[in-house]
């Protein structure tokens, strides 16, 4: 059966890799092309690259980033941040990605889902939607990098996402992320019954049991991991092992 | 001696270059019916739709080079869509002829799981001295994204298979021609040694 994935988050800004803490401070901590690499060596089962340069040139820098990983990376990865337009989806793809993930752009114009599912196919679309808990106990969609309110519910828009074509919901819990607090479980299994497709959670891990609790509590498909490898806290391969453990299927493989 | 990369327009054929390339085998990624019936070793890679892959090499002239390739056993491998066009029969959207290098159609993954079939699932090798799985452990994980898999007839050409639902092929084999449902250029080292096997194959035939 299809295993659990882990999935390395790689937050770039300029070229350069930096790890947001809730969005706002930065730090950088080197090249994304060299990271990801290691990281396949280490056993990651997918990559993450999240563009959050603030420049009209966006384009010309993931096409860049996406062309220079195809000659060192040999898992797939999914580029996020600059995909405005079905050109956008079209030349990261060609320059060697494997997805694209959209977020404000999927929400100010839907057509862009279905346009690009049914030109490239499903499973390269990616719709990425950060979430923040409201109120009333739902969550509400936040744009631009969640500096704006949407006013549209994260659910809904999970299925909508998969009814124009989306092949997989790569969901942020904006209320965790930057934590360490744990992955948002009940926004994660609210979002993965409610859909088909398959859910990367993303957002609040800090310790191996949050990777677990995603994976037996939650039933995300897959968990995206930023700090913990990024810190050294530990390997890809001690984390696969300890969700092994717990009878979790994880592709096993990487530097101990 | 080098190994062709058959470029037909059918999506990510840098992925399955660099792949080569990271592991220091010579390539041509070519169109051209003469370098490819020159080569020691042909690749057809390839993601996308059925119908478009058989398109592309028909208005490409490569259709029947491919077949040429494969009559004359030099080593060939067919990388997803690449595997699946060389069957009679595509079912995806439309009915549509492909090579027909062996009996049997393209059909839909049964239903029971999300589809497309995608992420990294362990194989069972069923051909155990098969060259293009030297050094590769049985039950080894490899990287898959389709949602459509190849039915052979001929059972003996399945050299493994993976469990999603049903059990579906996985790898095919017969003399020089080999066939992989999965992405061999994106399931990180021991999809390198595929290839890797697969040169050494090609360059000592």
């Amino acid at each position: 059966m299809i295993s659990k994935r882990i999935i390395p988050c790689l937050d770039v800004n300029k070229g350069r890799v930096v790890k947001g803490v809730s969005f706002i401070n930065l730090r950088d901590a080197g090249d994304p092309v060299e990271l990801a690499a290691f990281y396949d060596r280490e056993g990651a089962d997918e990559i993450v690259f999240l563009d959050i340069t603030a420049s009209h040139e966006r384009r010309k820098t993931v096409v860049e980033l996406a062309s220079k990983t195809s000659e060192k990376v040999f898992i797939p990865y999914t580029i996020g941040g600059g995909i405005n337009n079905v050109e956008d989806v079209r030349e990261v793809l060609k320059n060697g990605a494997d997805k694209v993930s959209i977020n404000t752009a999927a929400v100010l114009e839907p057509d862009l889902i279905s346009k690009s599912s049914s030109i490239f196919g499903n499973q390269c679309i990616v719709v990425a939607i950060d979430a923040k808990k409201t109120s009333k106990g739902s969550w509400e969609v936040y744009i631009h990098g969640g500096r704006t309110p949407t006013g549209i519910d994260a659910v809904k828009w999970a299925k909508q996402a998969q009814s124009l074509g989306a092949g997989e919901i790569l969901l942020t819990s904006m209320d965790r992320d930057g934590t360490k607090d744990g992955y948002d479980l009940e926004l994660t299994r609210n979002v993965v019954e409610a859909i088909n497709i398959p859910v990367i959670a993303s957002g609040g891990a800090g310790s191996l049991e949050h990777l677990r609790d995603v994976f037996t509590i939650a039933n995300a498909d897959a968990a995206l991991v930023a700090s913990i490898f990024h810190y050294g806290l530990y390997t890809v391969r001690q984390a696969k092992e300890y969700l092994l453990a717990r009878k979790i299927d994880v592709r096993l493989t990487g530097r101990k | 001696m080098y190994i062709a990369v058959i470029n037909y327009n059918m999506g990510n054929i840098k992925s399955v270059a660099n792949a080569f390339l990271s592991l220091g085998i010579n390539i041509e990624v070519t169109c051209s019916p003469e370098v490819i019936m020159n080569a020691s070793g042909v690749v057809l890679p390839g993601v996308g739709a059925f119908h478009d892959a058989v398109k592309n090499l028909k208005d490409l002239n490569l259709y029947n080079t491919i077949k040429e390739v494969i009559k004359q056993n030099r080593p060939f491998l067919g990388i997803c869509i690449g595997l699946q066009v060389l069957f009679e029969c595509g079912t995806e959207g439309q009915i549509c002829s492909g090579l027909g290098i062996f009996r049997g159609n393209v059909e839909k993954i049964p239903p029971g799981f999300k589809i497309p079939h995608m992420g990294w699932n362990g194989i069972k090798i069923i051909k155990k001295d098969s060259k293009i799985f030297k050094d590769i452990k049985d039950g080894e994980s490899f990287y898959f994204v389709h949602s459509y898999s190849a039915v052979p007839q001929d059972l003996s050409i399945i050299s493994s298979t993976v469990e999603y639902g049903s059990e579906l092929v996985s790898s095919i084999e017969y003399g020089n021609t080999f066939g992989l449902q999965f992405h061999p250029e994106k399931s990180s080292l021991c999809g390198l040694k595929i290839l890797n096997n697969f040169a050494d194959m090609a360059f000592n035939n």
